[in-house]
């Protein structure tokens, strides 16, 4: 015995509705912090026009925000404010490190610049370049909204899965060097040698 | 930028008998004694006019080709009435990492010394707010040293993780 459904009825699970709105209406996080966000700027504006993307709310609060676009090189100074950042943001969230910086340090390979975000928080999309093109970064969200529809759930689930926890690189120290654990360590960080 | 009137270096010569003045492409520089190098410094100012200090820095010879002191204290002076501008240059040695503060003499030298001690641990005497200016407060190096690894100490790399879990 078939029911009889009507045509403006659609049937579909209710974790792919949710992902399908949560793809569709990405809030980002613009952590900007070098040439990476000018692209990031210009691909927010009319040109290239991020709306098209259902991603053009740039929020400069990280509690309205579920996605954030790290762009740029972050510095050791900067980290804390980054993963406090990060931790303000609602679930689901997740994170694109935008540019060869973000990702790993590029060129910066030098005492204060963090070797790649995902030493330290999660990140979901890498992207390449320096700085990647507008286009890079559309192709990125599309991509992440492809993940998104995926794998997502109305419960996060996706988010509880073993490779999801542990982060993307080990702290791995260069030849020679003490190793560092993640906790502050009092060897490197001390507070004797203060001003006068 | 125009080179030291004569009657300026000849000012200087008569004020302090150790100066040496040298000149390269242009540039005078004059390198005194560090005990010495505030008053010239004043002398400068008061006497002869040098009343913008553009800059303060410092370059560490540790390792150089013929050097024979560690640090080289470097104060770039200009006379905005005349357009003349002197390199004043001292050298420091360990442990007398020590020069007065010309905060009294030029205002903006406050940043500029917090500078120098954030990246090469010189201490400025009197200084009014000895702090350090880029880096944070607890890092416990001096960077731009040469003795200084260019990858840090780890540095860098000292952070709590923080994953989907914790987050």
């Amino acid at each position: 015995m078939a029911i009889e459904i009507p045509e403006n009825v659609v049937v579909s699970k209710l974790d792919s509705l949710a992902s399908w709105c949560r793809k569709n209406s990405l809030w980002p996080m613009p952590f900007a912090t070098a040439c990476c966000g000018i692209e990031l700027m210009a691909t927010g504006a009319s040109k290239h026009d991020i709306a098209r993307f259902g991603a053009e709310v740039f929020r400069f609060s990280p509690r309205q925000c579920d996605l954030m676009i790290v762009a740029g090189r972050v510095v050791m100074k900067m980290l804390p404010v980054l993963q406090r950042i990060w931790q303000q943001m609602n679930e689901p969230k997740w994170c694109i490190s935008m540019g060869a910086c973000a990702s790993t340090g590029g060129v910066f390979d030098t005492y204060s610049v963090v070797q790649g975000i995902d030493r330290f928080i999660p990140v979901d999309l890498y992207l390449p370049g320096c700085p990647p093109r507008p286009e890079q970064l559309i192709q990125g969200i599309i991509d992440l909204q492809d993940k998104i529809q995926r794998e997502g759930t109305l419960s996060g689930a996706e988010f509880r899965i073993e490779s999801r926890q542990q982060p993307k690189r080990a702290l791995v120290e260069l030849p020679g060097l003490p190793q560092i654990d993640s906790a502050r360590n009092p060897v490197v960080w001390s507070s004797e040698i203060k001003s006068s | 930028m125009l080179k030291p009137e004569t009657a300026t270096i000849d000012a200087l010569k008569a004020f302090v008998s150790a100066v040496k003045i040298s000149d390269f492409r242009e540039q005078v520089r004059a390198v005194v004694p560090a005990n010495q190098i505030y008053d010239v410094l004043q002398f400068l100012n008061h006497e002869r006019g040098f009343d913008l200090l553009v800059d303060i820095t410092c370059v560490d010879y540790l390792r150089y080709r013929d050097a024979t002191d560690r640090f080289g204290l470097i104060y770039i002076l200009t006379n905005t009435v005349t357009n003349e501008q002197l390199i004043v240059r001292t050298f420091l040695n360990e442990p007398d990492l020590i020069v007065p503060s010309v905060t009294p003499l030029w205002e903006g030298a406050n940043w500029l010394e917090r500078e120098v001690w954030d990246m090469f641990g010189i201490r400025f005497e009197g200084h009014p707010d000895h702090r350090r200016i880029l880096l944070p407060e607890e890092f416990a190096a001096f960077p731009l040293r040469k003795d200084y690894p260019l990858q840090g100490r780890g540095e860098r790399h000292n952070f709590p993780v923080i994953t989907r879990d914790n987050a």
